[in-house]
Formats: C-alpha cells, structure tokens, sequence
C-alpha cells in the first residue's frame, strides 16, 4: 500500500513540473520576453519533437526503415488546413482530421510495403513519400505547387507542449507493454517473432500507423503556425531530416529522440549566421559521432525514474 | 486421434525435391525423433511443419485441422512451438522479456487500457510477470532475469529458448538439434530436461538430433529421412540394426557395389 502511495507521489510530482515547465514558458511568451525568432524555435523544437519520436517507433523499435515521414506529415498538414479554412470547422476537428487523414494514408502505404525489408523497404517509403508530395502539386483544389497562403494561425505554445507531451506518452506507454515487447521482438528477430505467435505485419502495420498519425499532427501544428504551407516543404529532404534526428538520438531511444530533436533545432538555429557554412558543419557533427558513438547518444537506453534514483540516490 | 498427422508432404526447390512424400505421424504425449544424415531435409520438415515455408503438396493434421499453409503465427497460435538449430533468441533483449514475448499472443488487456493504463494493464503485466518468473525457475535462469540474452552462455541460450518456446503453452514442442555444441555432460543433462519437460506439461515433443546418444535414449520412436524420403521408422533399436540406415550414414558396403 505505502508502495502504491509512493508511486502516486511521484506521478503527481512529474505533472506538477511537466505544468510547471508549460506555465514558465507560457509567461514569457505572454509577458513578451521571448522575440520572434526563439518563438519559431521553440515551435520547431515541439513539431521536431513529435516527429522524431513518432518515427523513432517506426524506424528504432520496430526496425523497418522509412524514409516517407514527411508525406504522412504533408498528408496531416493539408487535410487539416482543407478543415479548418476550406471548411471554417473548429481547430480541433483539424487535428483529429488531420491525424486520421495522415493514420489512414500510413496504412494505405503500409499494408504493401511492410512485406519488404530493409532497404527495400527504404526505398519504397521513399518513394511514396514523393508520391504523395507530387499528387499534392497536382491537385488545383490545394493550389498545385505555389501552396495554400494565409492560413490562419491557430498552433498556440499550448497546442504545442502538450501534443509533444502527448506523443512521448503515447509511444512511452505502447513501449513498456506486452505491445511494445512483442513490437520489438519483429527488430530483434522478425522470423522467431512470428514463430512466438506474434502476428509481425500486424503489428508492423500498427506502428507505422500510429507514427504516421504522430507526423500527421505534426503537420496540422506546422502548418497552423507557418501561414503557408507547399508540396515542396515536405520533399525527402525533410524525412531524411527526422531520420538524421533518430539515428543521432539513437534507434530505439525515446529519450534519445527528444533529446536528438532539441539539439538539431538549437543547432540549426546557432548555424542561422553561416547559412553557407551550415549544412558543412551539420554534416561534420553528424559524422563525428557516427564515428564516436556509432549507436547514437542514448543507445537504447531511456531515462526513467530509476536512472535519476540511481544518479541523486547514489547507488540503487 | 494423432496429434499431428502428415499425409504425402511435398516441398521442393527449382528443381530439387528437398522433401518427397512425407508421411508421419505423432500421438499425444509421445516423444519422437527425426534424424538423417546432412541435407537429408530435416530443418526443411520443421519448416513445413511451423508455417515456414508453404508446402507445395500434401496435408499437414494437427489435432484433425489442416494446417498446410497457414501463417507462422497462426499455427503457433494453434499449440505447435518450436526453437532454432541456430539459436534465435531476441539477442538485445532481457532474459525475461524473451519469454514475456511468448506470453503475447494470450494478452489478457488491449490496447486502450494499455496506453491510458487501466487497472486491467497492470493486472495483466503481473501476471505475465510471475508466468515468466515460473518458466525461468523450471530452466534455473532466474538470477540471470535482467541480463542481456547474447551474453549468456551457450547452454544456458539453449535452455532459455526451450523455456521460451515452452511460455507459448504449445501441445507440441519441436527442437531443433538441442544438443548442437553441448559437451557430453551438458548433453546428459538436456535429455533429462527433455523428459522432464514432457511430463510436466503433458506435450508431445518431436526433435532433430545428430548426437545418437541422445537420441537412442529418449526417443520413443524415430524417422530417419534421407534425401527427402522416409527410409525408415520405428523403435530406437530396429532403427540401430536397420540396414538402410547404416547405408546412408556410413555408405554402402564395399561387395554390393
């Protein structure tokens, strides 16, 4: 019973500085203390946030490398904004448009591509990533190329922080299951998995769906907050982008994703001045610790309460 | 009623007829071997038998349902489990979360309850919990719960995917060259394991070995395969004096050249 109260103790002490941290940062953005370019920043960390956990599940804990992120992200971000200005509905009937317009399109693309492996895999994902981007600047009702202007800007800080919480959540808590171990067990051994009982392009199928909805809701908070949203955003460049995020961070870390998302938007920032310098020294530290740390800064390790007893509480 | 009944089993490859008219039967409870010299398409069986590979011809009965062609995991569903000639153990993986992955498939909670975490999670998550503990009790694996599978010793990688494979509650076990690199003490060892096993949890067990020790001592009966086809069958000791066995192990004797 004392062990259960316990456990409640330090939930309700979590949430209290998850609301601490969102109240502390709602304050300055309110009292003004934070100018326009560390709002864009904290925006991009969020959105980065969320993609590159959501991926994290597809290409570290499940194993299949995609590289169709940003379709599926492209994919949230148009049906939302077909919602939400197309059809002056609510915001949050946008997210959830969003989300299951981006959910529906992952398993469209899942279901044929998930019997293929590795970099076959890769590079159908690839492949339907452009798809959908080249369908996108071929439709006239979403304005082709030149993408739609003017949307209105409803992503708030609060949007944002806890649709990141959100996600962290929601991946966290599928992975510490019996779903999560037998999603694994497809990355550790895809033939004794199926063996085991475990139905894999089931459960393959499940996880791509679910991060491609995580991408999706990305994309609606991407595209209420930037004004203006093109087919050209979401190229391969942009998946290859949140893949650099999960690899650095390490597959199959969440916690090394969200780390690995916050570095490369400070970074990205930091290099703004050396816009010729930038993708030199970005590639540079990419290369550094490939060689250095070749399984990403967290491994496979996550943080958890027990890493912080062990850390403040000396040893166990 | 057989538990597992195979009727005219057919499977090649190109060209190559790598299993030709397998018939073969199991009953409940019986312990029997399979056993034929390299390449004689023992594995290939195996592979048949789980979902593997797809049969091109013939019915495989398993409790009087056919389940020629079905997926892997579909027929592991059904109570047939097995474990690897190369171990396959889930490498990065605990020691426990390898065998809390064979609890899956009988998931008590779904998937709403896990991820807003209902009571019935966490009441689930126990029981699989102390399942686990109890099978790496029974393989003297549980001082070992958190280590990494791939750095276990090798027997005891064997003893954890015999007690992985036993987690998926299977009516029938099949072993895959057990005793593949065990010394003769290890070996020894297995065996009673193996008998063991079958008594506590009332399974048929079917197994490929090479080492003949083993498998003259506990086989009730065998199957020896050669080149795809069943040459013989029967008690361990018809199948030592067997003359077509000793052909294809040794070779055939100099005069009937």
């Amino acid at each position: 019973m004392q062990e259960k109260s316990k456990s409640w103790l330090k939930f309700l002490s979590e949430v209290i500085l998850l609301v601490l941290l969102f109240t502390l940062v709602q304050y300055a953005l309110s009292a003004g203390l934070v100018n326009q370019s560390y709002q864009i920043t904290l925006t991009s960390m969020c959105i980065n946030v969320i993609l590159a956990v959501s991926l994290n599940l597809i290409n570290g804990f499940t194993g299949q490398l995609s590289l169709g992120h940003a379709g599926f992200m492209a994919v949230g971000a148009y049906a939302s904004v077909i919602i939400t200005n197309f059809m002056d509905l609510p915001f949050i009937i946008g997210i959830l448009g969003g989300c299951l317009a981006a959910g529906i399109a992952g398993f469209v693309v899942g279901v044929p591509t998930l019997r293929l492996k590795g970099d076959y895999l890769a590079i159908a994902t690839l492949a339907f990533g452009e798809i959908i981007r080249v369908v996108l600047q071929n439709i006239d009702y979403v304005n082709g190329p030149a993408g739609i202007v003017g949307i209105t800007k409803l992503t708030t800080w609060s949007w944002l922080y806890w649709a990141a919480i959100l996600t962290i959540l929601v991946i966290v808590n599928l992975m510490n299951s019996s779903y999560g171990r037998a999603i694994v067990s497809i990355r550790e051994d895809e033939v004794a998995s199926e063996l085991m009982g475990i139905n894999t392009t089931g459960y393959k199928v499940l996880a791509f769906v679910i991060g491609a909805m995580f991408a999706g809701l990305a994309g609606v908070l991407y595209a209420h907050y930037f004004y203006i949203i093109k087919p050209e955003t979401f190229n391969f460049l942009k998946s290859f982008d949140m893949l650099v995020m999960v690899v650095l961070g390490g597959l199959g870390s969440t916690t090394g994703a969200v780390i690995a998302a916050i570095f490369i938007t400070f970074l990205t920032l930091a290099l703004q001045k050396y816009a010729a310098m930038r993708m030199v020294i970005y590639s540079l530290i990419l290369i550094i610790v490939m060689i250095y740390r070749p399984q990403g800064l967290m491994g496979t390790k996550e943080l958890s309460r027990k890493t912080f007893a062990r850390i403040w509480g000396g040893k166990k | 009623m057989s538990l597992l009944e195979i009727n005219n089993l057919y499977k090649s490859f190109g060209g190559l007829g790598a299993v030709i008219n397998f018939n073969f039967s199991i009953q409940p409870r019986e312990l029997t071997g399979l056993i034929g010299p390299n390449g004689a398409g023992k594995t290939t069986v195996f592979n048949l038998i789980t979902g593997v590979y797809k049969p091109d011809k013939g019915e495989i009965l398993f409790q009087g349902q056919n389940i020629a062609g079905l997926s892997p995991h579909t027929i592991c569903q059904k109570g047939i489990a097995r474990t690897f000639q190369n171990i396959r153990l889930f490498k990065d993986l605990s020691v426990i979360d390898n065998v809390k992955i064979a609890f899956h498939k009988n998931i008590s909670y779904n998937l709403a309850s896990t991820l807003i975490r209902l009571p019935a999670f966490f009441k689930g998550e126990e029981a699989i919990e102390s399942k686990a503990m109890e099978y790496l009790n029974i393989f003297k694996l549980e001082h070992k719960r958190d280590e990494i599978a791939s750095n276990l010793p090798y027997g005891e990688q064997r003893r954890l995917e015999i007690a992985r494979a036993l987690a998926t509650q299977p009516k029938l076990l099949i072993l895959d060259e057990p005793a593949a690199g065990m010394n003769p003490q290890e070996t020894k060892e297995l065996m009673e394991l193996i008998e063991w096993v079958r008594e506590k949890f009332e399974l048929s067990i079917l197994l490929i070995e090479h080492d003949m020790s083993l498998v003259m001592g506990v086989c009730e009966r065998l199957y020896v395969l050669d080149y795809g086809q069943v040459i013989a069958e029967g008690l361990p000791e018809e199948i030592r004096n067997n003359k077509k066995v000793i052909e294809a192990y040794l070779g055939e004797e100099v005069g009937e050249c």
